[in-house]
């Protein structure tokens, strides 16, 4: 799994790329949590559920990083650590975070939703899939 | 951008003629050398925007305009209900009435000087900001439906501040139309800790210090001189609105093909204005458009909270309120005719000329304060809006 943000003029680009498309989209939360912090300084410490399903792969990409937002929203969590299934159009999936830590965290941006700029999700010539969208910030 | 795909029609305005699938052109108001620093992004979104049903007249960006959702960020776009036409959430943004509010304070430079440590310690404590941060507020569900129908008006009723600074604040603080009905109820949760909150990212409260005087005239209309301080903020309807963006961009973008809209970019999804998605989007619209003005105002009181602790007496009285991600219905003159227009500005603002009506008295004479924020580290401006030359 791989993941890494990419240049947008007015917001930033997240994408993530893998063997398997929840590979994919796991890389792609993470990256949309780098565009707040550090990864690596949240703690996997309390794990959140999320269900989703789209009649598109791409809408799903975007139902999910939405979902995240959503929860990190509304349970003031960051998130480092995704275990996604993807079957038939339907999203299951854990995400371990902890409560926002302003200082160790350090958050440098608030994700306000997910834009349908850039969202391509698709299975490459070398057979990895790719999840990215630019995200609103 | 190729400035060859342009006529030059005034000295600082550029029009790119209808072709392909456009229904009208599109016009960029900026100099050569803004029109050449844009994205060529620009030119495609905008002919994209151009070719939505029921645009009138052209598709408008502004001089900073920059690559965004569909509509790029400074575009301004005016649609007839009546000739089918739409609204598009992607056209109005995820900070719905994201804008700037200015307040006087009646202080110099030099006081606050003395004291502006203090003072950033105090605001920083009581202004919540940032990820994570939650206000103190917490509404009922009767409570946040008051709030988005009643916009500034209700925060004025519930304490935070008083019924003069409506007067300073577009449709006086309080858009018709919204209905509480179309907000979702994620949206309501994630407003549930967020009233009073500045939010991240570019928002933010900065104290400012009056640099330099351009229009003697004006500034004196406005009660500003050089060396006076003065607060804006920048921010919009926090998580309230950006659910709501979030809900309907996608709403629209499904529902697109089976209202015979072929979306030409995803991202322009939209709904006829008629049709009963674009009925609800606009009356969840002009819900978090309340809200947004409802929390500049909340924020307004806990800036004048903490100042009046260090500076005793001081008032801070609002010199205006403006908004920069809407859409509103307007009516404006097209080609010598009176019509009822329904304008989406996004990251752009309006902004009203001398003698209109809408104005307060005292800015009647030389036209509104257009507030124009910068980013961190450079200065903002503050404009007054001028009258239209014949013909635009």
């Amino acid at each position: 799994m791989h993941w890494e943000t990419f240049e947008h003029e007015a917001d930033v680009g997240v994408r993530g790329t893998g063997g398997t498309l929840a590979e994919a989209f796991a890389g792609a939360a993470t990256a949309l949590i780098s565009v707040i912090c550090d990864p690596r300084a949240v703690q996997p410490r309390e794990a959140v559920d999320i269900a989703c399903a789209a009649p598109e792969l791409d809408l799903l990409l975007v139902d999910w990083l939405n979902a995240l937002v959503f929860a990190m929203a509304t349970r003031h969590m960051l998130f480092s650590r995704f275990e996604v299934t993807v079957a038939e159009g339907r999203l299951a999936a854990r995400a371990w975070g902890e409560a926002v830590d302003a200082e160790r965290h350090q958050p440098a941006a608030e994700v306000k939703g997910v834009s349908f700029c850039e969202l391509r999700v698709a299975r490459q010539a070398d057979g990895a899939w790719l999840a990215q969208c630019v995200v609103d910030v | 951008m190729d400035v060859s795909r342009f006529e030059q029609i005034a000295s600082c305005a550029w029009r790119m003629q209808r072709h392909g699938r456009m229904r009208v052109p599109a016009v960029v108001f900026a100099s050569r050398a803004l029109l050449q620093a844009m994205d060529d992004k620009v030119a495609e979104q905008l002919a994209n925007v151009a070719s939505l049903p029921g645009i009138v007249d052209a598709a408008y960006a502004m001089p900073d305009a920059h690559w965004g959702y569909g509509f790029p960020i400074g575009g301004v776009a005016a649609f007839d209900a009546g000739e089918g036409g739409v609204i598009s959430a992607g056209g109005v943004g995820f900070d719905i009435s994201c804008g700037v509010r200015t307040l006087r304070t009646g202080l110099r430079l030099e006081d606050v000087e003395r004291a502006k440590g203090p003072l950033a310690d105090l605001l920083y404590a009581r202004i919540p900001a940032g990820v994570g941060s939650t206000g103190e507020l917490r509404l009922s569900a009767e409570g946040m439906n008051a709030m988005l129908r009643k916009g500034a008006r209700w925060a004025v009723d519930e304490g935070f501040g008083s019924t003069e600074d409506l007067e300073f604040i577009e449709e006086h603080g309080v858009v018709a139309g919204a209905d509480p009905a179309a907000v979702s109820e994620q949206a309501r949760q994630r407003q549930r800790d967020e009233m009073g909150t500045l939010g991240s990212g570019n928002h933010y409260l900065e104290v400012q210090v009056v640099d330099a005087v351009f229009d003697p005239v004006a500034a004196r209309a406005f009660e500003l001189a050089a060396g006076d301080v003065v607060v804006s903020l920048h921010c919009g309807s926090r998580g309230l609105g950006h659910q709501i963006g979030t809900d309907y961009l996608r709403e629209m973008a499904i529902a697109a093909p089976q209202s015979g809209i072929e979306l030409v970019d995803r991202e322009l999804a939209c709904a006829p204005l008629r049709s009963p998605l674009g009925k609800r989007y606009l009356g969840a619209m002009r819900a978090a458009i309340n809200c947004a003005l409802a929390n500049r105002q909340i924020l307004t009181h806990l800036a004048r909270e903490a100042f009046a602790e260090v500076f005793p007496g001081s008032r801070l009285p609002l010199l205006y309120d403006v908004s920069h991600n809407t859409c509103k219905e307007e009516t404006h003159v097209v080609a010598g005719r009176e019509q009822r227009l329904f304008v989406h500005r996004k990251g752009a603002t309006r902004a009203f000329g001398p003698g209109h009506p809408e104005l307060p008295p005292a800015y009647r004479d030389v036209g509104q304060p257009v507030l124009i924020g910068g980013s961190m580290g450079t200065a903002s401006y503050i404009l007054a809006g001028a009258s239209p030359a014949r013909g635009e």
